[in-house]
C-alpha cells in the first residue's frame, strides 16, 4: 500500500517510539511481576505525548482524527515489539465505541481525556470461550433515570488498569454498548495470567450503574469491525517480525558444515512465507482503507483480513520455532513469544474460522 | 488362537484385579507420570501400589526376558497385553529412556553383564536414564558431535558439553555418545557409554522450555571418569548403535498422543467447549470440519503403524521407513494439539487457572511443537525418506 505523506509521517514516528521503547525485556519484567504494571507504562506515556492515543478520536476533542489506516500503523508496531499497551482497547476500541455510539455530551466527557492519556478504557464483549459477539446474555434494566446491568463477561483487555469498561448487553431485544465506572460496587473483576501476558480478566457485573451510549445504535457494528481489522495489523506486524529473526537464524546457524539457510528444503519455506505475508499486509492495508472511506465491503474486507492474517501469523510462528530446533523450545529465547501471542492476537475478536465463515455467510452462501 | 485367548482372560483378570482404579484414569497433569529412579516420590498410594504390582509380576518391561526382569512375552502375547491395559485406560506403572531406549538397545547390542547390570534395574524402577547425544553444534548433524572420551588404563575420560537433555538433572544415569577417534571421519570415530550422573565432573543447567516447564538441561562433563566396562558394543562403533536406537526413539514418538490428549476423544472435547447447534452438532462448521479431517487421518496412520509393526514383527525391517512414521506422528499430533486450541478458544489462552488445571492447555499446545524437532526434526525425517526410501539423487 502507498501510504499519503500524513500516514508516512505517522509510520516513522510509530517506529521510532517503539524500536526506542518497547522490547522484549519489558515483556519478561512484566511477566515476572518486577515492572509494577501489567502494561508497559513508559511506552504508554511515550505514545500518550506523542499524540498516538488520539489517533481516532476527532480533532475537536483534541485528537488527531487519522482514521483506521494509521491506527494500522501503530497497531503494526505493536505486533513486531510484541508491546503490551492498551492501544487496542482504550484508543481503538474505546475511541469508536463512544464517537459512533456516544451522545454529544459523552464524546465531549470521555474522547478528550481518551486522546489525553487520562482514561483507560476496556470493552467488556465475549462471554463464552469462543467469540459469539451477538449471544450476549448481559441485561441491563432501566432505573428510570438510568441503567443498571448484569452478566459476567470473559477475555476483558486491560480490565484491571481500566477506569471505565464499555459493556454489550441487551436492552429491549438487542445488544447495545453500556459504559460502567469500572469502581462501581456492582463489578468484580478477576485477572486472568494470560498465555501472552497481555492484561486480561473476568467481569462480573451485578446490578452495576449504567449508562446508555445512545448515539448510534449500530456502534457496536463498527467497534468489531475495528478491533479485527487492527488485530489483522498486529499479527501481520509480529508476522513480520518473527519472520526476521528466522531469516537471521538461517543465515547464521550452521549444521553439516553449511548455513542452514543454504538447504533448498527450508529455503522454499521462507519464500513461501514471505510471499503470505506480503499479501496477508496487503488485505490488512486494503480492509482499513475500506473501513475509513466507509465502503459498503468493508466488513466483509475485514474479515478476509482478519481470517489471512491470523492463518499467516499463526505459519510465520510456527516456521520461527520449527527452523530454530531445539533453541526455539526455549524460553530463553524470544522466539516463543512470538507464538504465544500470535495465538491469542488470533482468538480475540473472532479466530480464523470465524471470520472465513462470517466471510462465506456475509457473501450469501 | 485358544492360548492367546486364554493368555487374554489371564491379562484381564490380573489387571482387574490389581490396577488401581486412580491408576485408570487419564494423568491430570505431567507431575503424575512415574518416572522412578533413585530421587523418585509416588504422589499418590494407588501410584506406589500400581507400581510395585507390576514389579513383582514382571510387566513394566512386558517383551523383555524373564533373565532380565521382563515379562517374557512373545509379539502376540505383547499386542494383547497393550490392548488390554488400553481397555481398561491403565497408566504406565513407570517409564523413562531406559524402557524406550537404552533396554532395546542392550538387548541387541550389550555384552552378557551390561543385561543383566542394567536391564533389571531399568525393569525394578530403580535407575532413572538420560540419552545424551545433542550438543551445541551437533543437533541435526548429530554425527560431527565432538564430546572428548580418551582413555586412560581402566577409563575413559570425558570433557564436553551435551545439550536439551531430558531430564538431565534427575536421572541417575546418561547414555551418551562421545568421540574416541578425533581423526577418524565423523561417523566412524564415535563409541556409546554408560555413565552415571553422581560421577565427579559431571554437571547441569537446567533449560526453561517455551510451555514453563523445565525438563531438559545442558550437561557439562569436566574431566569425567568412567570405566571401560561401560563402553556398549565395540570401541569406535557407537553410531551403529545411535542409529537403532533413533529409530526406536521415532517409533515411539510416531505413536499415541502423549499428554493431555491421551485417552481423551478431541471430538468430544470440542463438543463441551464450543456447544452444539439445533442438530446436535459441533456449532462451528469450519472446527467440525477440521476435526473429521484429523480423525480421519489418525485412522489412517494408525493403521500403517499396525501394518509396520506386524511387518517388523514378522522379521521384516522398517529401516528407514521409521521415518515416515515419526514425520507424520508428529506432524499429526501438533495438528491435533492447534485443534484442541481452536476448540478451547479463550481458555486456551489462560496460563495459571484453576479452570484449566494451570494453563494445561495452553502448555501442552506449546510442548507439542518440539515433537518435530526432538529424535530427529521433520526436514531430517524428510531427507532420509528421500534418500533412503525413495533414493532420489543426491546433490
Ligand atoms: C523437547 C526436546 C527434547 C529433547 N530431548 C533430547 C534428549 O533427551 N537428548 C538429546 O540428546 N537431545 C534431545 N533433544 C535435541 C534434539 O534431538 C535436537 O534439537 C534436534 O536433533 C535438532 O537439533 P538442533 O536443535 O541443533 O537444530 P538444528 O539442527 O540446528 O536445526 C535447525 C533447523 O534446521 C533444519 N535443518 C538442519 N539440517 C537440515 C538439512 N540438512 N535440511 C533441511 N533442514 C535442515 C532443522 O530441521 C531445523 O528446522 C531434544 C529436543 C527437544 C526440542
Amino acid at each position: 500500500m502507498i501510504l499519503n505523506e500524513e500516514q508516512q509521517m505517522l509510520a516513522d514516528l510509530a517506529e521510532r517510539i517503539f524500536a526506542d521503547k518497547a522490547s522484549v525485556d519489558t515483556l519478561r519484567a512484566i511477566r515476572g511481576g518486577s515492572h509494577g504494571q501489567d502494561y508497559d507504562h513508559e511506552l504508554w506515556q511515550a505514545m500518550v505525548e506523542s499524540g498516538l492515543t488520539g489517533i481516532l478520536v476527532p480533532e475537536d476533542q483534541g485528537g488527531m482524527d487519522f482514521g483506521l489506516v494509521s491506527a494500522g500503523l501503530v497497531a503494526r508496531e505493536v505486533g513486531r515489539r510484541l508491546a503490551l499497551t492498551p492501544f487496542l482497547s482504550t484508543a481503538v476500541l474505546a475511541a469508536i465505541a463512544i464517537g459512533r455510539g456516544g451522545n454529544d455530551e459523552q464524546k465531549g466527557r470521555w474522547l478528550g481525556s481518551i486522546a489525553g492519556g487520562e482514561l483507560i478504557a476496556a470493552l467488556a464483549l465475549d462471554e463464552s470461550a469462543k467469540h459469539r459477539p451477538e449471544r450476549v446474555a448481559t441485561e441491563a434494566q432501566s432505573t428510570g433515570d438510568g441503567y443498571t446491568i448484569s452478566g459476567a463477561k470473559t477475555l476483558v483487555l486491560d480490565a484491571a488498569n481500566a477506569d471505565v469498561l464499555l459493556v454489550s448487553a441487551m436492552l429491549d431485544g438487542t445488544p447495545r454498548l453500556f459504559a460502567v465506572e469500572a469502581g462501581d460496587a456492582g463489578v468484580a473483576t478477576t485477572p486472568v495470567v494470560s498465555l501472552d501476558t497481555r492484561s486480561m480478566a473476568d467481569v462480573r457485573f451485578d446490578g452495576a450503574k449504567a449508562e446508555l451510549l445512545d448515539g448510534d445504535a449500530n456502534a457496536l457494528d463498527a467497534v468489531l469491525d475495528a478491533g479485527r481489522a487492527i488485530l489483522a495489523m498486529e499479527l501481520v506486524g509480529l508476522a513480520r517480525a518473527v519472520f526476521e529473526r528466522t531469516l537471521g537464524y538461517l543465515s547464521e546457524r550452521k549444521q553439516f558444515g553449511q548455513r542452514i539457510g543454504a538447504f533448498q528444503a527450508l529455503q522454499h519455506r521462507a519464500a513461501h512465507l514471505s510471499v503470505e505475508i506480503e499479501i496477508s499486509e496487503a488485505m490488512a492495508f486494503q480492509a482499513l482503507a475500506a473501513f475509513d472511506a466507509g465502503a459498503e465491503d468493508a466488513s466483509l474486507q475485514i474479515l478476509a483480513a482478519k481470517a489471512r492474517a491470523a492463518e499467516t501469523a499463526r505459519l510465520a510462528s510456527a516456521e520461527g520455532v520449527q527452523m530454530h530446533g531445539g533453541m526455539g523450545m526455549t524460553d530463553e529465547f524470544d522466539i516463543g513469544f512470538f507464538m504465544k501471542r500470535a495465538r491469542a492476537a488470533s482468538e480475540l475478536f473472532g479466530d480464523a474460522n470465524f471470520c472465513t465463515e462470517r466471510f462465506a455467510r456475509a457473501k450469501g452462501y | 488362537m485358544g492360548d492367546m485367548e486364554a493368555f487374554r482372560a489371564e491379562v484381564r483378570s490380573w489387571l482387574e484385579e490389581n490396577c488401581p482404579p486412580e491408576m485408570r484414569q487419564p494423568l491430570a497433569s505431567d507431575k503424575e507420570h512415574v518416572w522412578g529412579g533413585r530421587q523418585w516420590e509416588f504422589s499418590s498410594e494407588a501410584q506406589r501400589v500400581w507400581f510395585e504390582r507390576m514389579v513383582e509380576k514382571g510387566w513394566t518391561a512386558p517383551a523383555w526376558p524373564v533373565e532380565y526382569g521382563g515379562g517374557g512375552m512373545t509379539p502376540a502375547e505383547h499386542d494383547v497385553f497393550k490392548s488390554e491395559m488400553k481397555r481398561i485406560n491403565a497408566r504406565s506403572p513407570v517409564s523413562n529412556f531406559g524402557f524406550w531406549m537404552l533396554g532395546p538397545a542392550l538387548l541387541k547390542f550389550g555384552s552378557e553383564e551390561q543385561k543383566r547390570e542394567h536391564l533389571p534395574a531399568i525393569a525394578r524402577g530403580e535407575i532413572r536414564w538420560c540419552q545424551g547425544y545433542s550438543e551445541p553444534n551437533a543437533g541435526s548433524d548429530l554425527a560431527s558431535l565432538k564430546t572428548s572420551a580418551e582413555i586412560d588404563g581402566d577409563h575413559f575420560v570425558v570433557n564436553g558439553r551435551k545439550i536439551w537433555t531430558s531430564y538431565a538433572d534427575r536421572a541417575d544415569k546418561m547414555f551418551c555418545l562421545v568421540r574416541t577417534d578425533p581423526d577418524a571421519k565423523k561417523q566412524a570415530g564415535i563409541s556409546f557409554i554408560l555413565l552415571d550422573m553422581e560421577s565427579p565432573g559431571v554437571s547441569t543447567r537446567p533449560i526453561q522450555l517455551i510451555s514453563g516447564e523445565s525438563p531438559f538441561c545442558e550437561t557439562f562433563f569436566d574431566d569425567v571418569r568412567v570405566p571401560r566396562d561401560n563402553l556398549v558394543g565395540e570401541l569406535n562403533q557407537g553410531w551403529t548403535i545411535a542409529k537403532y536406537l533413533l529409530t526406536h526413539e521415532r517409533d515411539n514418538i510416531g505413536g499415541e498422543p502423549p499428554g493431555l490428549l491421551k485417552g481423551r476423544d478431541l471430538a468430544k472435547m470440542a463438543l463441551e467447549a464450543v456447544g452444539a447447534d439445533e442438530n446436535g452438532r459441533l456449532d462451528d462448521p469450519m472446527l467440525r470440519a477440521d476435526v473429521a479431517r484429523l480423525e480421519i487421518d489418525a485412522m489412517a496412520f494408525r493403521t500403517l503403524v499396525e501394518h509396520t509393526r506386524a511387518k517388523a514383527e514378522a522379521g521384516e525391517g522398517v529401516g528407514a521407513r521409521s521415518a515416515m512414521l515419526k514425520y507424520y506422528g508428529t506432524e499429526l499430533n501438533k495438528r491435533r494439539y492447534n485443534l484442541m486450541m481452536d476448540a478451547m478458544g479463550g481458555q486456551g489462552l489462560e496460563w495459571e487457572s484453576e479452570r484449566t488445571h494451570g494453563g494445561r492447555y495452553a502448555r501442552e499446545w506449546l510442548r507439542s511443537k518440539g515433537n518435530s524437532i526432538e529424535g530427529g526434526t521433520s526436514e531430517i525425517m524428510l531427507g532420509i525418506i528421500s534418500s533412503a526410501v525413495l533414493e532420489l539423487p543426491k546433490g
